[in-house]
C-alpha cells in the first residue's frame, strides 16, 4: 500500500503535461483520497502550477467530486423521471428513515452514505438504486431494510481486515 | 497488425463462421454458442452469474470444445433480463437464473428447449421460441443497433466479422469532400435531439481555415429516461470508433475525443479496451491501412453535470474546466476545442455513419419520412409493459412505439400522456398518438424528438407533478453563468410548488405562461431555451389539470398530497 500521496505523485506524471486533464487527475485523487479535502486540491495546485481557485471552481461545479469524507458505501437512489413515476421518492425516505440520513448525508460510523442521484440510464429496471457500483433493479420500499443488513453483515465479517477511515485521513502532504 | 483492407477481410473471413451460425445462416457442426446479455439492465438482473454458472456447467459436462459462452451487449428487452439466446437453433430465453443453467446445458445435446423459460406473448398466450418472432424485435428496424446483441463488444474480430471497419477502408479511398456528400445525400440528422444536419456541421468544419481540427463524441447521455447511448457503447463500441474516424477523415482531424459520463463504468470499461484493440490492430493510430491517414481517440470523463451534455459546455470541460456554456456563435465548427474547428457528433449518430458509407447514401434515405431519414433508436420506460430499447424508421407513429412494441399500459390503467425528449421536451396526450415521430411533426405538437427517451405516463401520473419534476430537475442542473435560466427556473419552480401544494391562483397559471417564454428567449444556451416546456406542453394539453389544483385544491391523480380531497359538487 503505497502511500497516498506517492500514488497521486504517480497519477500527475502520467497526466500532469497534458492540456485538459485536471478533470481525469481529480477523478483520480479522489479513488485514491475518497474525497477532494482543502489539502489535497492544494497540494495538487502547487503540482500541477494551477491556482487554486481554478481548482476548487471545477471542485465546486462538478456533482461527483465531494470536499467532505463519504462513507465506504454510497447509495445514489435513482430519482429520473422513470423511476420518479415508479415511486422511487417512496424508496428514497425509506432510506433516509432506515438511517436517519438527509440527502448527501453520511452515517457517523462512515460506512454509508446516502444521495439521490441523476438517471443512470437503467431506466428498464426502475426504480433504481445503486450502492457503490452494485445496481438493484426493481426496488420496492420494502426492500431496504434487507439491502442494507446485506452491507452491515458484511462489514462486520470484514470489520477485521478493514480499516475505517479516521477522522483525518488526509495526513498533511509533503513539502513541495 | 492489419496493414491494408485484405488483412482486413481475411480477418472478417476467419471469423465469419461464428456470425454466420448466430444469423441462421451456416450450418454449425453440432457446435452451440449462448450469447448472454452483459448490458447494464442484465448485469443488474444477474447475467454476469449466469455466464459464470454456464462456463462451470460446459466444463463439467466436458463441452469446452462444443458449446461457447458468449457475452454481448444489450437486446432491447430490459424487462425480461438476463437474457440468453442459444445458436444454431435461435432460441430465446428470458430471466434465465443461474439455477437454469444446468437445465440449459444439458438440453443442447438432445436439443431440448426449456418451455419455461420462452417469452410468454401476453396477448395470445403463445410461446415463441426465437427473437423473430417475437413482436417486440419484429416491428423493428435496426441499423445503429445492428450489432447489439449479436456480438461480443469485447472482440473486435467479432465486429470485424459483421463488415466492421470495412466502411473506413472504403472512405479511405475516396476524396474527404465525396465522404462528406454521401452524408449529406444520406439525410442523416443530429440524434442528440436538435436534428441539425450532419453533412452539413462536417463540411463547416472542413470549410474552416485553421487547423488542427478535432471529432468530439457527445456520449453525456444526461436526459433522465433516455439510455440508448449508454447501449451502444456497451454493445458495440467499435461502430462508435469507426464512425469518429471516417468523420476525422472526411474534416481532416488526426483527433478525437469521447466524452463520457462516468456514471456509465461499464460503457467507459468496453470503450476503453475497444480503443486499444483497434490501436493494437492498427486501425487507429498511425497511417491507417497504409493510407497514411492517422487518427486517435480518447476518453475524456463527465463528472456528473446535466449541462456538459450542451455542446460549448462539453468542449470546455474536455479543456478540464467548469462546464459553463457559451453564447453561439461562433459555433463549434469553426472555433471548438482549443478555439480549434470542432465537429461534436452523438453517439447514435455516429453509430450510423459507417453503415451509410457501406451501403450507400440511397438505402439509408430510403427509410423516414420527407426530413427525417433513417431510423431512431428509443427508449421506453415509465407505465410500458415492454420497457426498453427499440429501433424503428422514422415517421413511425407513437401509437405503434407504445401500444405495438412497447405491449401496452400495465395493470389495465388508461394511458395519459408520452412524455418524449426529456428536460427538454414536452408531454402528448392521447389525441396526439397518431404523431408520426419525425423532428418536426414533434416539434409542431408542442413536443421534441430529443434524444430519443420515451416516458409513458397513465392515469395514477399528475401532469402538474410531472412539470415540478422537471423544472426541479433542470433548476438544479442549470449552471448559474445566465440570469434568466438561474432565477427563471427557480420562480418557475416555486409557482409550480405553489399549486401542487394547493396554494396556486388563476393568476398563476398566466404568470407561468409568461415566465415560461421570458425564460425561454432569454437564456443563453439550450438547457435555458427549452427548460420550460414541460410546463408548456402540460399547460397546452392538461391544462384542466392546472385548473383543478387552483380553482377545486384537487389532485384528479391522488398525487400531490394536499390535495386528495374530492371536491363538493354543487
Amino acid at each position: 500500500m503505497l502511500d497516498k500521496y506517492s500514488r497521486l505523485d504517480k497519477v500527475v506524471k502520467v497526466y500532469g503535461r497534458q492540456p485538459g486533464q485536471l478533470i481525469r487527475i481529480l477523478h483520480q485523487a479522489q479513488e485514491i483520497f475518497g474525497y477532494l479535502p482543502p489539502e489535497v486540491q492544494a497540494y495538487l495546485a502547487a503540482r500541477l502550477n494551477i491556482p487554486l481557485a481554478e481548482i476548487a471552481g471545477v471542485v465546486s461545479f462538478y456533482s461527483l467530486f465531494n470536499s467532505e469524507p463519504k462513507g465506504k458505501y454510497t447509495i445514489s437512489v435513482c430519482l429520473g423521471t422513470a423511476c420518479y413515476v415508479k415511486g422511487s421518492q417512496e424508496i428514497f425516505q425509506a432510506f433516509k428513515n432506515e438511517m436517519d440520513l438527509d440527502d448527501d448525508d453520511t452515517t457517523p460510523d462512515r460506512l454509508f452514505t446516502l444521495r439521490s442521484t441523476r438517471c443512470m440510464g437503467a431506466c428498464g429496471l426502475a426504480p433504481v438504486v445503486a450502492i457503490n457500483d452494485d445496481i438493484y433493479g426493481q426496488v420496492k420500499a420494502g426492500d431496504v431494510a434487507g439491502i442494507l443488513s446485506r452491507y452491515q453483515a458484511k462489514e462486520l465479517a470484514d470489520d477485521h481486515e478493514y480499516q475505517r477511515p479516521v477522522e483525518h485521513p488526509a495526513t498533511a502532504p509533503p513539502p513541495h | 497488425m492489419i496493414t491494408s483492407t485484405s488483412d482486413l477481410l481475411n480477418i472478417r473471413q476467419q471469423h465469419l463462421p461464428l456470425i454466420e451460425a448466430r444469423l441462421g445462416r451456416e450450418e454449425a457442426a453440432g457446435e452451440h454458442q449462448i450469447l448472454v446479455c452483459a448490458g447494464t439492465g442484465c448485469s443488474s438482473s444477474g447475467s454476469h452469474g449466469l455466464r459464470e454458472e454456464l462456463k462451470k456447467q460446459v466444463e463439467a459436462h466436458q463441452l469446452q470444445e462444443k458449446v461457447k459462452i458468449i457475452k454481448t451487449g444489450c437486446f432491447g428487452f430490459c424487462k425480461l433480463g438476463p437474457i440468453a439466446v442459444v445458436y444454431p437453433e435461435g432460441i430465446f430465453y428470458c430471466r434465465v437464473r443461474k439455477e437454469d443453467a444446468a437445465a440449459l446445458v444439458k438440453g443442447l445435446a438432445s436439443s431440448q428447449v426449456i418451455t419455461r423459460l420462452l417469452y410468454r406473448d401476453p396477448a395470445t398466450g403463445h410461446l415463441p421460441r426465437r427473437m423473430e418472432e417475437i413482436h417486440f424485435f419484429q416491428a423493428q428496424h435496426r441499423i445503429a443497433l445492428r450489432n447489439c446483441g449479436l456480438i461480443n463488444p469485447e472482440d473486435i474480430n467479432e465486429y470485424i466479422a459483421r463488415d466492421g471497419y470495412q466502411a473506413l477502408a472504403e472512405a479511405l479511398t475516396r476524396r474527404p469532400e465525396e465522404i462528406i456528400a454521401a452524408i449529406s445525400a444520406s439525410g442523416l440528422r443530429g440524434r442528440g435531439g436538435a436534428g441539425f444536419p450532419t453533412g452539413r456541421k462536417w463540411e463547416l468544419t472542413a470549410a474552416a481555415p485553421s487547423r488542427p481540427r478535432y471529432v468530439v463524441c457527445n456520449a453525456d447521455e444526461g436526459d433522465p429516461g433516455a439510455f440508448m447511448d449508454r447501449s451502444i457503447l456497451e454493445g458495440d463500441p467499435h461502430s462508435v470508433l469507426e464512425g469518429m474516424a471516417i468523420a476525422g477523415y472526411a474534416i481532416g482531424a488526426k483527433q478525437g475525443y469521447v466524452y463520457v459520463r462516468a456514471e456509465y463504468p461499464i460503457a467507459v470499461d468496453r470503450l476503453e479496451r475497444a480503443i486499444r484493440q483497434a490501436c493494437r490492430a492498427g486501425l487507429l493510430g498511425d497511417n491507417i491501412l497504409g493510407t497514411g491517414f492517422s487518427f486517435n481517440i480518447e476518453i475524456r470523463l463527465g463528472a456528473g453535470a446535466f449541462v456538459c451534455g450542451e455542446e460549448t459546455a462539453l468542449l470546455r470541460s474536455i479543456e478540464g474546466r467548469r462546464g459553463e456554456p457559451r453564447p453561439r456563435p461562433p459555433y463549434p465548427a469553426q472555433a471548438g476545442l482549443w478555439g480549434k474547428p470542432t465537429v461534436v457528433n452523438n453517439v447514435e449518430t455516429l453509430a450510423n455513419v459507417p453503415v451509410i458509407i457501406r451501403k450507400g447514401a440511397e438505402w439509408y434515405a430510403s427509410f423516414g419520412t420527407k426530413g427525417s431519414k433513417g431510423t431512431k433508436v428509443f427508449s421506453l420506460a415509465g407505465s410500458i409493459n415492454n420497457t426498453g430499447l427499440i429501433e424503428v424508421p422514422m415517421g413511425t407513429t407513437l401509437r405503434e412505439i407504445i401500444f405495438g412494441i412497447g405491449g401496452g399500459i400495465p395493470g389495465g390503467k388508461k394511458f395519459k400522456a408520452v412524455q418524449t425528449g426529456g428536460p427538454s421536451g414536452g408531454c402528448l396526450p392521447e389525441e396526439m398518438l397518431d404523431t408520426p415521430v419525425d423532428y418536426e411533426a414533434l416539434t409542431e405538437a408542442g413536443s421534441i424528438m430529443g434524444s430519443g427517451g420515451l416516458i409513458v405516463m397513465d392515469e395514477s401520473d399528475c401532469m402538474v407533478d410531472i412539470a415540478r419534476f422537471y423544472l426541479e430537475f433542470s433548476q438544479d442542473e442549470s449552471c448559474g453563468r445566465c440570469t434568466p435560466c438561474r432565477v427563471g427556473t427557480k420562480r418557475l419552480l416555486e409557482i409550480l410548488k405553489r399549486i401542487t401544494s394547493g396554494e396556486g391562483s388563476m393568476g398563476d397559471l398566466k404568470l407561468l405562461e409568461d415566465l415560461s417564454h421570458d425564460v425561454k428567449e432569454a437564456s443563453l444556451c439550450g438547457l435555458g431555451q427549452t427548460a420550460p416546456n414541460p410546463i408548456l406542453s402540460t399547460l397546452r394539453y392538461f391544462r384542466h389539470e392546472y385548473e383543478a389544483h387552483v380553482r377545486d385544491k384537487y389532485c384528479p391523480a391522488g398525487v400531490c398530497r394536499n390535495l386528495t380531497q374530492r371536491p363538493v359538487l354543487h
